[in-house]
């Protein structure tokens, strides 16, 4: 037992002396370290800042569920009455949330004092404007919403049913498609940060040549001789990862104060998302991984051919 | 410890490095191996550290055949080798204790272990107190001391070294070989390459002389 905790720790204090190694030879060259890890860290960045947007994007859209309601105008000879009871009975139903009666008169006052065409209308005999109920559906989705007002247009009492989501489904169809081209980009981008950190450790692997060849003459296995560099690839990745965070935190920083003031414009409080934790542990294990990928393929490829001579 | 039987070694150009090479070196020995440079002095060596393979006839260290090991097994084959260079292959990225604590590392000893082996082997070599010192600051002949320590530092069964003292002064090489016969006395066999007659006249030991790859001349067991 005590054999086997030791073994243990000399285990784990050998890849802790690989870890640190890592760390310092990046410390000791801090400026090409720096160019890589910017490199790598804008690889990270661009398709996590995408998903960052588009996930906001979702978020302003779904904000704007009321464009889900739709009108039914009622027909004229339809009386005040029976356009309440229309009102409840359609308020009944499962598949509607809510139901707003604009009983005619009230439309028609709302109408002079907005028109500015008050004069026009007093002019007028009788009020041409129809009862109109405004009905939210329980289900958002499009053909959901389609259904409910295919149903209420099928009425007796209904004259028009005016449905406006279209462009809210056109959004969505845009919001789905640049997600589909963020996770290709996001697949194109890790296989260039495995791809950066690949070359930097074959190029890592050349400098180290003597160092190699002197491990293999005194007994080093494969494995041992693997390590620094998966080590270093590792911190190459994970590096990169946080740098990417920091990026994309800066940036919206930097974006939180207009768009603050362009969603007051438009009524709303709404407020830049940053990653969530869970993506943030994606990213950084994401990088670590490729990272560690990266140099496992250039050492797999390059440390075999290194023997002493 | 070391059998060659009926060894030849052919590089890919044609030229003949080892031909016909036979002998055998008994635990606890210490040979010298001697002859021109050009001979096939570091071939030979090269074969009973695995670095190439003969072309034909077999190769036996520590009762292994080297032509049958797999390359997987060529780490744990080595770790039981000690070599020491000519030109002492030491890395300065690291300190003499680094340098010498190396195998020690690849073969898993603890940390406690490993100091004080590596103390011991500086002790052997008569540099304990450099410990932190990078090798690019120590003499030639003190580099190649450091390199003999990690040789030995493991605790191998069979030490080969190729012109140990090649770049060192008469003096410095006087002691080099001095220590070389030390650690023959507590039981290390050790195969040693030099081209420099001088410096072992007057040493007790067994001397293998090739000449054109062959074995020209075998002095037999020392007495």
């Amino acid at each position: 037992m005590s054999a086997l905790l030791r073994a243990l720790g000399r285990y784990v204090d050998l890849h802790l002396q690989n870890f640190v190694d890592a760390l310092r030879r990046l410390a000791g060259q801090p400026f090409a370290t720096l160019m890589t890890l910017l490199v790598i860290a804008i690889a990270l960045a661009l398709p996590a800042g995408l998903r960052v947007t588009l996930s906001n994007l979702g978020a302003v859209s779904s904000a704007w569920q009321v464009a889900a309601d739709f009108t039914a105008y009622l027909k004229l000879e339809v009386g005040a009455d029976r356009a309440r009871a229309l009102a409840r009975e359609i308020d009944a139903r499962d598949d509607v949330a809510q139901v707003r009666l604009v009983d005619r008169a009230a439309a028609l006052a709302e109408f002079r004092e907005r028109s500015g065409l008050g004069e026009a209308l007093a002019e007028l005999d009788g009020n041409p404007l129809p009862d109109a109920l405004v009905i939210r559906p329980t289900s958002g989705i499009d053909a959901d919403v389609a259904a409910v007002a295919a149903a209420i247009r099928s009425l007796p009492e209904v004259d028009l049913v005016q449905v406006d989501t279209a462009w809210v489904a056109r959004l969505r169809a845009i919001l789905a498609l640049a997600g589909r081209v963020v996770n290709l980009a996001t697949v194109l981008l890790a296989v260039a940060v495995a791809m950066v950190v690949g070359n930097t450790i074959r190029l890592e692997i050349n400098q180290r040549r003597v160092e190699i060849e002197v491990t293999k003459l005194v007994g080093g296995t494969d494995g041992f001789i693997r390590r620094p560099f998966l080590y270093l690839g590792l911190c190459y990745g994970l590096g990169g990862a946080v740098l990417a965070a920091a990026l994309i935190a800066v940036t919206l920083a930097l974006l939180a104060a207009p768009v603050r003031t362009l969603a007051g414009l438009y009524g709303s409080d709404f407020e830049l998302a940053g990653l969530s934790l869970r993506e943030l542990a994606i990213l950084i294990g994401g990088g670590a991984l490729l990272g560690w990928a990266g140099a496992g393929l250039a050492t797999a490829r390059h440390l075999r051919a290194i023997e002493p001579t | 410890m070391i059998r060659f039987d009926n060894v030849h070694k052919r590089y890919p150009n044609g030229r003949e490095a080892l031909s016909g090479v036979t002998f055998s070196l008994e635990r606890g020995e210490l040979a010298f191996l001697t002859g021109p440079s050009g001979a096939g002095k570091s071939t030979l060596l090269r074969l009973v550290a695995l670095i190439e393979r003969p072309t034909r006839g077999t190769v036996l260290v520590n009762n292994q055949n080297t032509a049958r090991l797999p390359r997987r097994k060529i780490p744990g084959f080595r770790q039981r080798l000690g070599v020491v260079f000519q030109d002492h292959k030491l890395l300065h990225d690291r300190s003499v204790f680094d340098n010498v604590a190396l195998p020690l590392v690849i073969a898993g000893a603890t940390r406690r272990e490993t100091e004080r082996r590596v103390r011991a082997a500086l002790d052997q070599v008569g540099l304990l107190g450099r410990e932190t010192h990078p090798p690019i600051t120590l003499s030639t002949g003190e580099q190649q001391r450091v390199g003999i320590a990690r040789a030995v530092a493991g605790r191998p069964d069979v030490l080969i070294a190729d012109e140990p003292t090649g770049n060192l002064d008469p003096e410095l090489s006087r002691e080099i070989m001095q220590l070389f016969a030390r650690f023959n006395e507590v039981g290390v066999t050790l195969l040693i390459a030099t081209h420099d007659l001088e410096l072992i006249e007057g040493m007790p030991h067994r001397r293998l002389k090739l000449v054109d790859g062959q074995l020209a001349a075998d002095s037999g067991k020392a007495a």
